[in-house]
């Protein structure tokens, strides 16, 4: 450094100099000439990944439960172009999604069209005309972000929504409209009657979706998607009208929604209402903050977790959606950053070698904090199974015992097993807290100090 | 013409019930700058609130007690989730209030299951008013009426001619200013917060017996209240009045009145197809104005968005 | 004689009653640094603000090099060759200097609203924000988000990227303002260093700056101009002393 060295003009300790000298986070390759090899390699182990689970979970069960997590991939990728990159809170994006499904749901019906071109490509009729619809829509909406674009998505949303039971001819009313996709032309002889050859047509399209996605993100106007979320007016002194840099996010987003709208047409064979409603809309928002906005392959994490617990769960306890709820709220209230983010946090320590340090001490406080939460779990199914159960079944089945939930043994148990736990978890906290600090610290020979906070 | 009055007092009562969401709502926004997409739950969990102390205590008593428990708790919600959120910007704060949205309307099946609760009209006011040529007005609607109308005018008196009210008004504005003064804003906040959400309680008590009280209650009329405020301009208190009332009549009309699409073209001189039903714009021809009663809000929304952003009375785009 | 690279006619602008800027005319010249000073409230900022259209003018018109700006947009002037800096810092904190200021390249470069260009591959992107950082000494800086740097290397970044998209109307709002001696002395060669043949405008408060910087000064005095020339007659001028002097001494009661 030439005129402007801290460490001569500035007096001593001014500036906490290694408060500057490595955020290990953000490591310096990603701007630059970053190796071919370290760019490409998590796409080539995902793809591989997806080539190889179908031999790993054989029945159809499992393929519908991963076309269903490709799927909210796609469109959650999509929605994180707008949320994430764009600063933009859409409540009505699954109707992009969705009018792009009803639209290939009418390819399909359209018998000689239909025939005339592979299965495969029926996505992109799905992507052009979520577009179609994004690009008139952003015409107006992307005027300004914040509030009022998220009430004029709202509003939209309901339009197109309310549209559905009226525009009959369009979306098929209450029952929707349905197709075979078998129809289509032959791909190399696959006609896509079997679930696999679904799978990989999937598979293919979130693997180019998602590539596409991520390399929009390093192009000017991907790159402006940020700068106009984090400081607009600065952006306009820079030459660029946010408004359309806004508009050009939404309608990319609008297209891979609409992709992921084509994908549900080709799996479920049927669109209905509920592809386009509000309930979807903010199921998508749950995914991907869930999953982590700040992170390109959070909302990723957020779909392949909700699917999972979306199937488990709901298998398991009609309340799945209530226990949905609140860890979406806690996930907003403590988490802002999502799993992405609770992940990204570990990166320093990994980095340093200390993250071994973590591992006692996460065991210590974590597993009786699960426990606990389990036991709370018990006692709100206990507490729905005495309001709800008809009068005399007072019997019910919890973690494979059953018991009389009008009984006062139960309810002692769970509420032991729940103030225990979390009291344990609270006890040792503090400890876990100072385990993750010095996990943070390097050894006291360097100055170098972390991100603790 | 007989029909018209009916259907002016009926659009009245929507009007000024939506306008007490869209009032509480609007003080809430121009406050803290965070629209409460939870504001409907409030309003929802004013109508179940009061319905199960209606069974011990009677409906007087829900009306008094329901909107006092649904405050304490938005005050609570303020104090305890939103400011916490706060420090990480407006639009955490939005996807907070999603959440909680949410999660009211899982809280209240959980609790009270997912059908709709016997509440009903207490028998000293179900009466038939008057009628209009056969059309009976109901005593309740006239007392919706005369409870929207006491609560306004009692907002109105606080605003504009008590201390507290001029504070609060200082603080839409200079909220920092009005701290350095000596005020306790957080404070302020937490009370127009439960204030607003109160305001949607009374809404609620008094609109469960009419509208059903059920798990999808807030959804139903939640959307249509922030359509009002974004009509009537993000803020304005005028705004929020004139569109609540606006679309109170419109929609009212537009299910009295069955005006058919198919009439409107013919009168504009387009010719019905021959074979309307191989038409693909069958469903715009068949099209009745009750059949898009519901949907003309966000019509008009779209309408005023592209034409003027920033609302009717409102001042600001942003 | 040539065009004046800025021009304002007539330029009003009123809040509710209060008029601020009360009919102001102004030329100046290419590559001429003019400053603007004046006592605190004469309406410097919300000149620049006019001119840059951040907000709109009650009556009179902005020529940039001949050209009328009115009803242009931001980023409409930015693309004529006006750029500007803020009174606050106004960099984009959570990314890092290195994309600071490469964004603020891409429009110049001619990416405009480009889906197909990966910014990473591009070598003149690349070179072009590390001259930029290499002019404004934040070269070892390049990775860090910018909202980690000091004070006075944030007040860097935002002048490098004021001028790294290559505007030839520069205008600087107090990029002084709150600085140390060391520190200023460090951004008054800066500011000479990368406005080098350009037009520089800047509203400042350090008389040692402006003096040392400025070809010409105009001195702003409740809206209205009441001297504008060389440093040396502005400095003799008898509105101007007692302007300021009046404005000390109103201060003391």
């Amino acid at each position: 450094m030439s005129q402007f060295d801290p460490d001569t003009d500035l007096p001593k300790g001014a500036r906490p100099k290694e408060q500057i000298t490595t955020d290990p986070s953000r490591p310096s390759e990603r701007m630059q000439f970053r190796p071919l090899m370290i760019a490409v390699a998590p796409w080539v182990i995902a793809s591989a990944a997806l080539l190889m689970l179908p031999l790993v979970f054989t029945n159809n069960s499992a393929l519908t439960i991963m076309n269903q997590m490709s799927i909210t991939i796609v469109f959650a990728l999509a929605y994180n172009m707008l949320l994430g990159q764009g600063g933009m809170l859409s409540f009505g994006h699954a109707v992009y999604a969705g009018v792009g499904g009803f639209a290939c749901m009418h390819i399909m019906n359209m018998s000689d069209f239909f025939a005339s071109f592979p299965l495969v490509i029926l996505p992109l009729f799905g992507g052009l005309f979520g577009m179609g619809l994004a690009m008139i829509v952003g015409a107006f909406s992307t005027r300004s972000a914040g509030t009022v674009f998220a009430m004029i998505s709202l509003g939209v949303g309901e339009l197109i929504a309310a549209c559905s039971v009226i525009i009959v001819a369009f979306f098929g009313g209450e029952g929707g409209v349905s197709g075979d996709r078998t129809y289509a032309q032959p791909f190399f002889g696959v006609e896509f009657l079997q679930q696999i050859e679904v799978y990989y047509l999937t598979a293919a399209w979130v693997v180019l979706s998602a590539l596409l996605m991520y390399l929009w993100s390093r192009t000017p106007v991907g790159r402006m998607a940020n700068a106009v979320r984090d400081n607009p007016e600065r952006a306009e002194f820079l030459g660029y009208s946010s408004r359309w840099v806004r508009f050009y996010s939404f309608v990319a987003s609008g297209f891979f929604a609409g992709v992921s709208g084509g994908l549900f047409a080709i799996n479920y064979e049927i669109l209905t209402e509920e592809n386009l409603n509000t309930a979807s809309s903010g199921v998508i928002l749950l995914v991907t903050f869930l999953g982590g906005v700040g992170f390109f392959f959070g909302p990723i994490i957020g779909a392949v977790v909700f699917t999972l617990v979306q199937t488990v769960l709901s298998l398991q306890t009609e309340l799945w959606a209530f226990y949905a709820g609140s860890l979406f709220l806690a996930t907003v209230m403590f988490f802002p950053g999502g799993l992405a983010g609770l992940i990204m946090m570990h990166v320093p320590a990994f980095k340093m070698g200390r993250a071994r340090l973590l591992i006692v001490p996460y065991l210590r406080t974590l597993l009786p904090a699960a426990i606990g939460i389990l036991g709370l779990a018990a006692l709100v199914e206990m507490m729905f199974h005495f309001r709800h159960a008809a009068t005399g079944d007072n019997e019910m089945t919890l973690f494979w015992t059953t018991f009389d939930s009008h009984a006062i043994l139960p309810w002692i148990i769970a509420g032991a097993i729940t103030l225990i736990g979390l009291g344990i978890a609270r006890a040792t906290a503090p400890s876990l807290k100072d385990a993750w600090n010095s996990a943070n610290t390097a050894p006291a020979s360097q100055t170098v100090k972390g991100g603790a906070a | 013409m007989d029909l018209i009055l009916v259907n002016l007092i009926d659009g009245l009562v929507t009007g000024l019930l939506l306008f007490m969401l869209s009032a509480g709502l609007t003080l809430i926004f121009s406050m803290m700058g965070v629209l409460n997409f939870a504001h409907a739950s409030f309003y929802m969990l004013g109508a179940y609130f009061a319905y199960q102390i209606s069974i011990a205590l009677g409906f007087w008593m829900g009306l008094l007690i329901a909107p006092l428990i649904v405050g304490v708790l938005g005050a609570g919600v303020e104090r305890y989730g939103l400011r916490r959120v706060h420090k990480y910007g407006h639009v955490p704060e939005l996807i907070f209030t999603f959440g909680l949205a949410l999660l009211i309307e899982e809280l209240v099946q959980f609790i009270w299951g997912k059908n709709q609760m016997p509440y009903n009209v207490p028998d000293i006011l179900n009466f038939t008013a008057f009628a209009i040529s056969g059309a009976a007005i109901p005593a309740y609607k006239i007392f919706m009426i005369f409870v929207s109308v006491a609560i306004f005018i009692g907002l109105l008196f606080v605003l504009t001619k008590t201390r507290v009210g001029m504070i609060i008004q200082a603080a839409l504005s200079y909220p920092r200013t009005v701290e350095a003064l000596g005020h306790n804003v957080p404070l302020i906040f937490m009370g127009v917060f439960g204030v607003g959400t109160a305001l949607a309680g009374v809404a609620g008590v008094i609109a469960g017996p009419v509208l059903g009280t059920f798990p999808g209650m807030a959804f139903v009329l939640g959307s249509i209240v922030f359509v009002t405020i974004v009509i009537g301009g993000l803020g304005s208190l005028w705004g929020a009045l004139v569109a609540s009332l606006l679309i109170g009549w419109i929609t009212t009309f537009a299910k009295s009145y069955n005006i058919e699409m198919e009439n409107i073209l013919n009168g504009l001189g387009i010719s019905t197809p021959e074979n309307l039903d191989e038409s693909i714009f069958r469903d715009l021809w068949s099209l009745t104005s009750p059949q898009i009663a519901d949907i003309l809000p966000y019509i008009l929304m779209v309408l005023i968005l592209i034409f003027r952003p920033a609302g009717l009375f409102g001042k600001r785009s942003t | 004689m040539s065009t004046p690279a800025l021009e304002l006619k007539g330029l009003k602008k009123s809040f509710g009653k209060a008029e601020i800027i009360r009919g102001i005319d102004l030329s100046i010249g290419k590559a001429e640094r003019h400053a603007v000073i004046g006592p605190n409230g004469a309406g410097k900022s919300t000149l620049f603000n006019l001119i840059t259209a951040r907000f709109a003018p009650t009556a009179g018109t902005v020529k940039l090099h001949g050209e009328d700006l009115t009803g242009l947009e931001p980023f409409q002037i930015n693309r004529k060759g006006l750029s500007r800096s803020f009174q606050i810092t106004n960099i984009f904190p959570a990314m890092t200097v290195f994309e600071n200021v490469r964004c603020a390249l891409l429009w110049s470069m001619g990416y405009r609203y480009s889906f197909w260009d990966m910014v990473n591959r591009k070598r003149d992107l690349t070179e072009g924000t590390e001259a930029v950082l290499e002019q404004i000494n934040l070269s070892e800086r390049s990775h860090l988000p910018a909202g980690t740097l000091s004070y006075a290397e944030q007040r860097a970044l935002e002048i490098g990227i004021t001028i790294a998209g290559g505007a030839n109307v520069i205008m600087l709002d107090e990029p002084t303002a709150g600085m140390s001696h060391s520190e200023t002395d460090y951004i008054t060669d800066l500011i000479l260093k990368v406005t080098e043949g350009k037009t520089l405008i800047m509203v400042e408060h350090d008389m040692g700056v402006v003096f040392g910087l400025a070809d010409r000064i105009s001195v702003l005095v409740y809206g209205e101009i009441i001297a504008t020339g060389k440093p040396a007659d502005v400095r003799a001028d008898a509105r101007v002393q007692e302007a300021y002097l009046g404005a000390a001494l109103e201060a003391e009661h």
